[in-house]
């Protein structure tokens, strides 16, 4: 199967500080992939740097073989790739609704259906669509990034750390659309402080450690083994 | 003592407040610390309740006691809220005090001016040059429409201005601040910037149009008498619904039309539009265009109320930041209530002092405004 995106040998971090030092990782269409690792491993900067938010000095990003390395990420969300940052991931002063259509702004066609979809996926913001996004809690703000970030159908998803200063309950309910949306068909590229949690939910996954890949493989393999677990996961 | 507390309240540095507090006897002194808790816990609802309760006490008595001078304030209001509108508007995609607001709203009203007119300053003193075309020379453009000075020749002016002033902006963001955006500089470098826009626009227009003051339309306009002894002339009543009207036109489009949710959006958060997909640098040149656009008709209206001098637009940039920063930075709406007030105020302060102190009212209300409620009527907190 070939692979939906395809990082290989990313090098980037902010302005001199080098974060990756040639990171691969390869996401196939409709998988789920997490990415796990210590503090400060170059989890969130992967993303930005594979989202175009930060340039890349080194390595190709391709997505569906067109390479995408170092575009912007507005012309990157027009191929199919949605990307949820992990604060400030909400509009404060826009409605829900609003939100909801700022995801979808960059396509026309079928966007009441498409609305009504994503509702479908998360009937609590259905209830509350004039509400603003300022108002919600954490979790419900999580809950509307994702929401926002489905409106284009992508066939990638990419999450950053949904679960962070989240309860233990509301990270379950977050988990569960998360893998609702995978079922139905949408890849998803998930980093995450949680590891356990995502590598249940994973088919596979990569450790990061130091701006460089340590491991990666099956998720469930990796959730039984007693490396990774004395390694990464704080047993 | 409680000047310190109060300030405490917004400023890290409490630690003048325990040093303060020695000052005060030690039985009162819990009590005092729970009353502080209690006050620092309302956060700023007090000071918005105060600044509503003023601004409405303001209007009422305003209104009742000083019609004229109120009537006079809301058309006052009415400009600089084209003004105010535009430069917050600017704020709050851009995060800058544009300081040359005032200078290119001049601008606007001189593009008119040259359309209309096709005068500028000559090389003899006093005696102007004809550019040879005007709109003027069209039948009928000056023939005063019902009760107003001006013709039709006036309004398409006016509507020329605002498109010259939309594509005059979008170029000086192209020339100047597109620049510094790409080096990522700080908003200290877009302030100054702008002033040096300022500047240089002022100096521009003295330079084509020289210093003495002009009118659109020459000749004695009488006022029209209307109940409660209110004077008014049909052109003041026009500049109120020009501007009432473009501010109903801004509030569409900011709530109801898809470029306005977009621009909303990157006021809120730049980097989340962009990943939203929404192309920021066009909504940056479609928030010049509309604020370019309420600069001219804001400068024409000013000329209509007044009369066109280079130096004027520099005045207004005080009244015309007291009244974005008194709606809250980056609302339009705001600024649009922030304005009236600061036209009503300076208009009604004339019963009380000379004329001359009206930019120190304008001042006077920004400083309470920090001292209020520093996000305005209608900020918010992030």
């Amino acid at each position: 199967m070939s692979a939906l995106l395809e990082a290989d040998g990313i090098v980037s971090g902010y302005g001199e500080v080098e974060i990756l030092h040639g990171v691969s990782i390869s996401v196939a269409a409709g998988e789920m992939i997490a990415v796990i690792g210590p503090n400060g491993a170059g989890k969130s900067t992967l993303l930005k740097a594979v989202f175009g938010l930060i340039p890349c000095a080194a390595g190709t990003v391709r997505f569906d073989g067109i390479d995408i390395t170092n575009q912007s990420p507005d012309r990157i969300v027009a191929q199919g790739m949605s990307y949820v940052p992990q604060t400030e991931n909400v509009f404060p002063s826009l409605s829900i609704n609003e939100n909801l259509e700022m995801g979808g702004f960059i396509r026309r066609e079928r966007l009441q259906e498409r609305l009504e979809h994503v509702y479908g996926i998360f009937p609590d913001l259905a209830h509350r669509r004039g509400d603003s996004g300022g108002k919600l809690s954490g979790g419900q703000r999580q809950m509307l990034a994702l929401a926002r970030a489905l409106m284009l159908e992508p066939r990638l998803l990419m999450l950053d750390e949904p679960s962070a200063s989240l309860s233990p309950k509301m990270v379950e309910s977050l988990f569960q659309k998360i893998d609702e949306i995978n079922r139905a068909g949408t890849a998803v590229l998930l980093v995450e402080q949680n590891a356990k949690e995502a590598l249940s939910l994973s088919d596979r996954a990569y450790v990061l450690a130091t701006g460089e890949n340590r491991l990666d493989g099956d998720a469930k393999t990796m959730l039984e083994s007693e490396d990774v677990a004395r390694l990464y996961l704080g047993d | 003592m409680r000047r310190r507390c109060w300030r405490a309240k917004t400023w890290p540095g409490s630690t003048w407040v325990i040093s303060g507090m020695s000052i005060i006897p030690a039985r009162y002194a819990d009590s005092f610390s729970e009353l502080r808790d209690r006050y620092r816990a309302l956060g700023d609802r007090p000071g918005a309740i105060g600044l509503w309760a003023l601004i409405i006490a303001l209007f009422v008595w305003a209104a009742v006691f000083q019609t004229q001078l109120f009537v006079v304030g809301i058309i006052v209001g009415s400009i600089l809220a084209l003004g105010a509108m535009g430069l917050t508007l600017v704020y709050g995609i851009l995060k800058f005090g544009n300081f040359a607001h005032g200078d290119t709203m001049m601008l606007g009203s001189y593009i008119a001016y040259i359309l209309l007119t096709g005068t500028v300053v000559g090389r003899q003193a006093n005696i102007d040059t004809d550019i040879g075309i005007s709109l003027e020379q069209f039948p009928g453009a000056t023939t005063g429409i019902g009760d107003l000075s001006f013709g039709y020749g006036l309004l398409i002016a006016i509507a020329l201005a605002g498109l010259a002033m939309a594509l005059i902006s979008i170029a000086l963001d192209r020339v100047v601040y597109r620049r510094l955006r790409q080096r990522k500089s700080g908003i200290v470098i877009f302030a100054i910037a702008s002033l040096g826009i300022a500047f240089s626009t002022r100096a521009l227009m003295l330079i084509i149009w020289g210093p003495d003051p002009r009118r659109y339309v020459s000749g004695i306009h009488y006022a029209k008498h209307y109940p409660f002894d209110v004077v008014l002339k049909t052109d003041q009543i026009f500049i109120f619904f020009v501007a009432f009207g473009l501010a109903v036109a801004l509030y569409v489009l900011l709530f109801h039309m898809k470029l306005g949710k977009a621009m909303r959006a990157m006021a809120d958060n730049a980097d989340l539009a962009l990943v939203s997909g929404i192309n920021t640098d066009r909504i940056i040149v479609w928030t010049w265009a509309i604020g370019g656009a309420l600069m001219a008709v804001a400068g024409a209206l000013l000329a209509v109320q007044a009369s066109l001098k280079p130096d004027l637009g520099f005045g207004l940039i005080l009244p015309l930041f007291a009244a974005a920063i008194l709606g809250g930075l980056g609302k339009p709406h705001g600024a649009f209530i922030g304005a009236m007030v600061v036209g009503v105020t300076q208009e009604v302060s004339i019963e009380f002092i000379s004329a001359g102190y009206k930019p120190a009212v304008a001042f006077m209300i920004l400083v309470l405004i920090l001292l209020l409620r520093p996000r305005g009527l209608f900020g918010s907190t992030n």
